[in-house]
């Protein structure tokens, strides 16, 4: 088995528009959600979101490409850029052949979907804009990154919720742990802050109205987010021999579904994939020293996650530290993992953890320590990243510290 | 009577009993309406009477809607309704 290394990572999201940014938006524990601005906010009952702020499409993309690109795809190729710019790589030859791009999405281009819903139902209109279908598609993003980098190996989107990044970062991992590829761009992106993706996620009454405080005995719910986040995954060999700078590396993944219920937790299912992370990793439970949580801010995620956690390690439960970046950069739904990786990578690279911020009162559900309210500095060699999505479909990766 | 009889008409229909099955002082477990269950039936009662119910589904107990059991839901929608413009 071949090991894998992550040598480029880029990102966009409501706590800044690139790596450095977040970072340091994360390591002075600020929070990126806000009052939400978008067409008719004031039919919604849910008015806050974790929105990329400042952001112009015509800044970075012409009008052909705007044409083409929804904003969940804009995000991506801002997000990818950084990350293929880190990296030093460029796609030739057999190279280009055998990488390939493996994404998460949820709800692929939403803001084509609903604008254009928007002209036809509200305006009457019986035209649309040719490029409706190839704008929309949940695997735009994926096919345009394989078309402005030339990567012609393997290329898909993944569509698993909440944990669709992971469950990609998860397939880019196998695939060049096999062999099957030498690099894949991976990670994932969501673009939900439209008034039909808040709405239907208001009707499912989980939402916050006023701020996501995860494991705090007082949240009250998710909030939503947006964004991308996009990273270069290597083969260790592959990146040695150029002298590639390594961000960390990817040790072990593992899935799982609960099987049971379509939108509550379960205890066993989360902890199968947590347990099944560390196994496909090799390591024992006592090396782990930091788990960036699912942490929705929703009262059954974080008392079930948890619960799976302290299962999962014993004791070692009390030592470890597991905090929630939502609680910053607002639930990214599909691409949410994307950007959570980024926090692992900060504490194994930097050796600082991000915290779990609006922490306010302790729940003895959620008796773990969560980082509250301020970042820490800490040696860890061995991170997890949990996702846990609607459906009951989990998705854990592990991740060590750059050989 | 008639916020009565459609508020048991739509939890009735929920738990998939006939409306006489359903008594006042039966709670949602009792009628095996779970988490899912009262989320859809607070929107159809929403929908039947063109009110808002305020209800967080991470703090039921909190929320401002008694829904405790039949009665205290019929209540709580006889109240929103008569405070309805």
């Amino acid at each position: 088995m071949r090991r894998v290394v992550i040598t480029g990572a880029g990102t966009i999201n409501a706590l800044g528009h690139d790596v450095a940014q977040t970072f340091e938006a994360m390591r002075e524990g600020r929070c990126g959600i806000g009052p939400l601005e978008i067409p008719d906010v004031d039919r919604l009952m849910v008015k806050i979101a974790g929105q990329v702020r400042n952001y112009d499409e015509h800044a970075h993309f012409n009008r052909q490409q705007i044409a083409l690109y929804d904003r969940f795809t804009q995000f991506t190729l801002l997000a990818a850029r950084q990350a293929v710019a880190q990296s030093g790589l460029e796609f030739h030859g057999e190279l280009a052949d055998r990488s390939g791009v493996v994404l998460g999405t949820s709800g692929g281009g939403l803001t084509t979907q609903d604008e254009n819903y928007r002209v036809v139902y509200e305006e009457g209109k019986n035209r649309v804009h040719p490029f409706i279908v190839p704008k929309l598609m949940n695997n735009a993003a994926t096919s345009h990154l394989s078309i402005e980098f030339n990567l012609r190996g393997p290329s898909f989107t993944v569509a698993t919720a909440c944990a669709s990044s992971n469950h990609a970062m998860g397939q880019a991992f196998q695939m060049i742990r096999s062999g099957m590829a030498p690099v894949m761009l991976t990670g994932g992106s969501e673009s939900m802050l439209v008034f039909g993706g808040v709405k239907a996620w208001e009707g499912l009454r989980v939402m916050s109205k006023d701020g996501c405080r995860p494991f705090s005995a007082n949240r009250n719910g998710m909030v939503q987010g947006e964004g991308a986040g996009v990273f270069v995954f290597e083969d260790y060999e592959h990146a040695r021999k150029r002298g590639a700078t390594i961000l960390a590396e990817v040790i072990g993944f593992a899935m799982s579904s609960d099987a049971s219920d379509i939108v509550m937790p379960s205890k066993q299912g989360a902890g199968r994939a947590i347990t099944g992370a560390m196994r496909d990793a090799r390591i024992d439970k006592s090396e782990v020293g930091y788990i960036n949580a699912h942490g929705t801010g929703t009262a059954a995620n974080d008392k079930t996650e948890s619960a799976a956690v302290a299962d999962a390690f014993g004791p070692h439960a009390d030592k470890l530290m597991m905090s929630s970046t939502k609680s910053m950069h607002g639930h990214l739904i599909g691409g949410t993992g994307a950007v959570e990786l980024l926090a692992c990578i900060m504490a194994l690279k930097d050796g600082i953890i991000a915290p779990t911020i609006n922490y306010e009162e302790p729940d003895p559900e959620c008796a773990l320590d969560v980082v509250p309210n301020e970042a820490r500095e800490a040696n860890v060699d061995v991170v997890l990243t949990n996702a846990f999505a609607f459906g009951g479909l989990n998705a854990v990766l592990a991740l060590r510290k750059a050989p | 009577m008639e916020i009565r009889e459609k508020v048991i008409e739509i939890i009735a229909e929920q738990a998939v009993l006939e409306p006489s099955d359903v008594k006042m002082d039966h709670t949602l477990e009792d009628l095996g309406i779970d988490s899912l269950g009262l989320v859809e039936s607070i929107f159809a009662i929403e929908e039947a009477f063109d009110i808002s119910v305020p209800f967080n589904a991470n703090d039921p107990s909190e929320s401002d809607f008694d829904i405790s059991s039949v009665s205290a839901i019929i209540d709580a929608v006889s109240k929103l309704v008569s405070e309805k413009v």
